[in-house]
């Protein structure tokens, strides 16, 4: 499938914020990207309309409870079936931020046995608590089987900044070591936050900005196609979005978080 | 109290008001008992107008007059009458704040002090909105709920004028967080619970609309304990041929987001009186409740409404709700309006007209609706989940009807009701008596360095500023920390278009401890400051924007510094050529503690051709040189330095524009030029400070020699040289080969002090060449960091 063929979701609803700078990153590498309310495409559209759906960052009907919650539940009721079909197609799926707390309180992901009824994972309070806006290093750790890396080198370092008060991906703690190695045995864990030089944080503040269990930042489902992250790429696609850019000598004209839309790009054109 | 209401014969929860009759003794207390806030002048003349009626108001009717006719929305100090040094100023305003914007008449100017924003072109066919507003009293009374209303209430200002908000300022003023908590006088909460409540209720606010909050800055002063100071800012961008206001009778009066609810009733009047130890208890009411999903809502239905051009006009519901919407939008396009208030949607039953009139729930904005739009325009707001309702129309009878399930409670001439008069107040100035300290230079100037740079107005605000989202929308390009170890930024920069490199400057200025000494001075700093802060980035063509927080102005000692800060406004802008195009002043900042220092915010919006030729403060290559901008004198009154020594001082910083002018001039050339690597102005802490920040943000150490430093001979002491504020001055940095070039376009207006070093230390050098200080940069930093951060 050419470049300028594929269409992009960039799903909102009231709330959703970071949907504008996620379609433009998409457009801005030659696909076609829509901006849709949730409500539009439940009355007039068809998701399967799309080859690649975003669930972009914000405060979904203002985050009150559950972060996420709400939209994935809006999202199961209002589009549910033809969700199943986006899914059971391997279509991919990304979600930035709130996107991917929607993901995890769909069950979307970590998703160990398809959908799950209950998530097996949750994104809450930061550790230390409250909101927090800063850069940070993340770490490629996936070896190959997430559509949204697999052409980044692994242990590739980025450098993309984070802005979120609910990004503490835990599991439940008497299963968390299971959990983690079905995620590492499966090839699902994607990002972890590191320092410059790539060394894991180990939970260590600042590195690990938000007390994430095992430094987890991104991970993707068992098939690899769909990937959530706390971290925001779409402000990380261009030089000019960078905090050191005025200390640099030689810029690039991108930034670290194109590599990853990019990747799915490449990945989408080599479909049917 | 059974004689001043007259229930009437309709069941409709409104009460007739015996005033057409009432004696002087009963006017007062039907102004106490209705909260009016009207003075008694006012009462009298309300009363003639109902005598003229032969009959009695009714109860929504007086309340829609003291709303109307408060200081908070007609703003009768600055459009008034003062009496000051012998002569009659017709309208301060009118004397000092937009006669400068006249007289400048910048081709750039879109739309000035006549909408709820400034409006300047930007490029393309968009213009920057801009709007600054306090929120101290609510502030005050609840920390969280105030400061979030607060940004929400500005940000409805931009959609006013159908622009779409993309950053947002705040410029926060608390009492000492160590204040003592045995002083703390009833009634009046802790300097510490307010500086979280009101941070927190800023970063809930912006984070959760999604829009960055870019610029801003926190001071600490001793008489803002008892009376926060909360002023937020936001700027829009807007395509200027969908800038639609005409309005006209017949078109459909449309409200639209949150509903309506007894929260923020009275939030006018309470904002115009002073507060007491029974603020809490009396006005929480007045204290709104923030619900920023539904204001992000409403953004996007306006943003559709206004490109598919659905309505006549648009406008915020904010201080005095639908009266001050309603009225103000029927007196604008020469109409008057009916409008019936059972259409209302309510949080709960039991709200009797007069409350649904004046209530200021928040995310609730008016639209005029043509009729054959009215459908359409409803039809977006039904997708985007917003709820909106026709209440009213626009008529061409110029009166106020409002009706309440079909009964009248409401009938007043328009021309009566705004045609608000004008006071006459009287206004003294008494220079301050102020002296200079005396005191020996102290031995150690590094620690005294590192004490300032500990110093709760100059140490690092990460902690706070980290909590804001600030690169929400993808276009911030300088963040507000810069380099690699985070040092404060002059000024923001966005790149709001995606098709042009054309960038937008946002800075501040103010300098509550110069109030004290003089508000002429503490005026023109602020000017200067805000101006130098654009300037440091790059920014040029720039509007400002004006920000009064001032004692009670029935006090002529107050509205004499007051006077004494406009005179300032004028006289500087002028010389510069920088515009005012919108401006707020909030009076009667004054609480069982006293008044707040008489307080100046300018907020200063500019341009920058090329965001690719944008200047930051953190220093870039060892061996780089330095140039100090501007003269230093000893001029400490007022400065971080005395105050960390306990002392005020009288010495306060003056200003030369004309001379300024030309060196800011021959800057922004140097800079379009490449050759400034970094650039930071001198502020609070002056030289040395300033010095330290650009080596902590880069890393990289630097030398200084004070002999070096141009002073006109006025200064025999190192640490005025090193302390001292004065105003006009910036630290650059050069690369050696441009350095002739550099020299020539500056015309002498700049001095080389020092080069950057590849070590990781500050050094400084005195006047007898000595070494006075030596620091490592790790230390500058951990310090700078230190103070704020634990409070988090």
């Amino acid at each position: 499938m050419k470049t300028e063929d594929i269409k992009v979701c960039v799903l909102r609803v009231g709330g959703t914020n970071c949907d504008y700078e996620t379609a433009r990153a998409f457009k801005e590498l030659g696909t076609q990207a829509e901006i849709k309310h949730i409500n539009e495409l439940a009355k007039h559209g068809d998701l399967l309309n799309y080859n690649i759906l975003v669930l972009p960052g914000g405060f979904s009907f203002g985050d009150y409870v559950r972060s996420g919650v709400i939209f994935a539940r809006s999202l199961n009721a209002k589009l549910g079936k033809q969700m199943k079909q986006f899914i059971d197609e391997n279509r991919p799926i990304l979600g930035i931020c709130n996107g991917f707390q929607i993901l995890v309180e769909y069950g979307l992901l970590p998703g160990f046995d398809g959908t799950d009824p209950y998530s097996q994972a949750t994104l809450t309070t930061n550790n230390p608590q409250g909101f927090k806006c800063n850069w940070v290093y993340l770490k490629n750790e996936n070896k190959g089987n997430c559509l949204f890396t697999n052409k980044i080198p692994q242990n590739k370092i980025l450098k993309i900044p984070i802005a979120h008060g609910e990004g503490r991906f835990l599991f439940p703690v008497e299963k968390e070591k299971q959990y983690l190695e079905k995620l590492v045995d499966n090839d699902m864990l994607v990002f972890r936050y590191c320092d410059e030089n790539g060394t894991p944080a180990n939970g260590a503040y600042p590195i690990n900005p938000n007390g994430a269990y095992h430094d987890i930042a991104g991970i993707c489902n068992k098939e690899g196609t769909i990937f959530g992250l706390m971290p925001h790429p779409e402000r990380a696609m261009y030089w000019w979005q960078e905090p050191d850019w005025t200390s640099k000598t030689h810029t690039t004209p991108y930034g670290d978080g194109k590599l990853l839309f990019e990747n799915i790009i490449t990945n989408v054109n080599k479909t049917q | 109290m059974t004689n001043i209401y007259i229930q009437r014969a309709t069941a409709n929860n409104v009460l007739e008001v015996a005033l057409a009759n009432a004696t002087d003794t009963e006017l007062v207390e039907i102004n106490r008992e209705l909260a009016l806030g009207l003075s008694f002048d006012e009462l009298k003349t309300v009363q003639t107008y109902f005598k003229n009626e032969n009959r009695n108001p009714s109860d929504v009717e007086l309340q829609t007059i003291s709303q109307t006719w408060s200081e908070h929305c007609c703003h009768k100090t600055f459009r008034g009458k003062i009496l000051f040094d012998g002569k009659e100023i017709n309208s301060l305003f009118k004397t000092y704040i937009s006669k400068v914007t006249k007289e400048i008449n910048a081709p750039w100017c879109f739309s000035v002090f006549e909408d709820n924003a400034g409006i300047v072109k930007f490029d393309k066919g968009y213009g920057i909105a801009a709007k600054v507003e306090t929120h101290n009293h609510p502030s005050a009374v609840e920390p969280f709920g105030g400061a979030a209303t607060g940004v929400g209430g500005v940000i409805r200002d931009i959609l006013g004028v159908w622009a779409n908000p993309i950053a947002c300022t705040d410029v926060l003023g608390f009492g000492p967080l160590d204040f003592d908590y045995n002083k703390i006088p009833a009634g009046i909460k802790h300097p510490k619970y307010v500086y979280r409540g009101v941070t927190a209720g800023i970063s809930a606010y912006g984070n959760n609309m999604g829009i960055p909050t870019v610029n801003g800055a926190i001071y600490f002063d001793e008489s803002y304990t008892g009376n926060v100071t909360v002023f937020c800012g936001c700027i829009g961008l807007l395509p200027l041929n969908k800038y639609i206001k005409n309005a006209k009778a017949g078109d459909y009066i449309v409200m639209a987001g949150g509903k309506t609810g007894r929260d923020g009733i009275h939030g006018v009047t309470f904002a115009s009186a002073e507060l007491t130890e029974k603020s809490e208890e009396i006005s929480r009411p007045a204290v709104q409740i923030a619900n920023p999903i539904e204001e992000e809502k409403l953004k996007r239905a306006i943003i559709i409404i206004r490109d598919r051009q659905l309505a006549s006009a648009t406008t915020d519901l904010g201080g005095g709700g639908l009266s001050s919407g309603v009225g103000e939008t029927a007196e604008r396009y020469g109409c008057g309006v009916t409008v019936e208030l059972s259409k209302v949607p309510l949080k709960h039953q039991g709200l009797a007209p007069w409350e649904i009139y004046i209530s200021e729930s928040q995310e609730r904005q008016l639209f005029a609706v043509p009729p054959e739009n009215l459908a359409a325009a409803l039809a977006v707001f039904e997708q985007e989940e917003v709820q909106a309702t026709a209440i009213g129309r626009l008529t061409q009878e110029r009166r106020l009807k409002l009706t309440y399930q079909n009964v009248t409670v409401a009938d007043l001439d328009m021309t009566f009701l705004f045609n608000t008069g004008t006071t006459t107040k009287t206004a003294t100035f008494t220079p301050s008596t102020f002296s200079e300290p005396e005191f020996a230079e102290p031995e150690d100037l590094t620690q005294i360095l590192l004490q300032l740079l500990a110093a709760p107005n100059i140490a690092s605000k990460e902690s706070v500023v980290r909590t804001y989202d600030h690169e929400v929308k993808g276009n911030t390009i300088l963040k507000p920390f810069q380099g690699k170890y985070a040092g404060p930024n002059d000024a923001a920069v966005l790149k709001p278009l995606d098709d042009s490199w054309k960038g937008l400057t946002v800075s501040c200025g103010m300098n509550p401890n110069y109030g004290k000494i003089d508000p002429y001075w503490m005026a023109a700093s602020a000017i200067d400051e805000a101006i130098r802060n654009n300037l440091a980035v790059g920014g040029r063509r720039i509007a400002l924007l004006d920000n009064f927080a001032w004692g009670n102005p029935e006090k002529t000692e107050r509205l004499g510094s007051l006077v004494r800060a406009c005179q300032a406004c004028y006289d500087i802008t002028k010389t510069y050529r920088t515009p005012f195009i919108s401006g707020k002043d909030s009076l009667y900042n004054e609480s069982p503690m006293g008044p707040v220092t008489p307080t100046l915010l300018i907020t200063a919006v500019g341009v920058v051709p090329d965001i690719r030729s944008t200047v930051s403060m953190e220093l870039k290559t060892p061996e780089n040189l330095l140039y100090i901008l501007g003269n230093t004198y000893p001029e400490m009154g007022g400065s971080e330095y005395y105050n960390l020594k306990g002392y005020l001082g009288a010495s306060i910083p003056k200003l030369q524009p004309t001379k300024a002018r030309k060196n800011y001039y021959n800057l922004t050339k140097a800079i379009d030029y490449g050759l400034v690597k970094s650039c930071h102005d001198l502020s609070e802490g002056g030289l040395a400070i300033a010095a330290a920040e650009m080596s902590l943000a880069g890393n990289i150490g630097m030398t200084l020699d004070l002999k070096a430093v141009p002073n006109n001979k006025t200064i025999t002491r190192n640490d005025a040289i090193l302390f001292s504020e004065s105003n006009s001055r910036f630290l650059i940095e050069i690369s050696p080969k441009d350095r002739y070039d550099f020299e020539a376009l500056m015309k002498n207006g700049c001095t080389l002090i020092g080069e950057v070093t590849d070590t990781k230390k500050l050094q400084i050098h005195g006047l007898n060449s000595k070494l006075l200080i030596d620091t490592d940069l790790s230390n500058l930093r951990a310090t700078w960091k230190r103070t704020l951060n634990a409070e988090a």
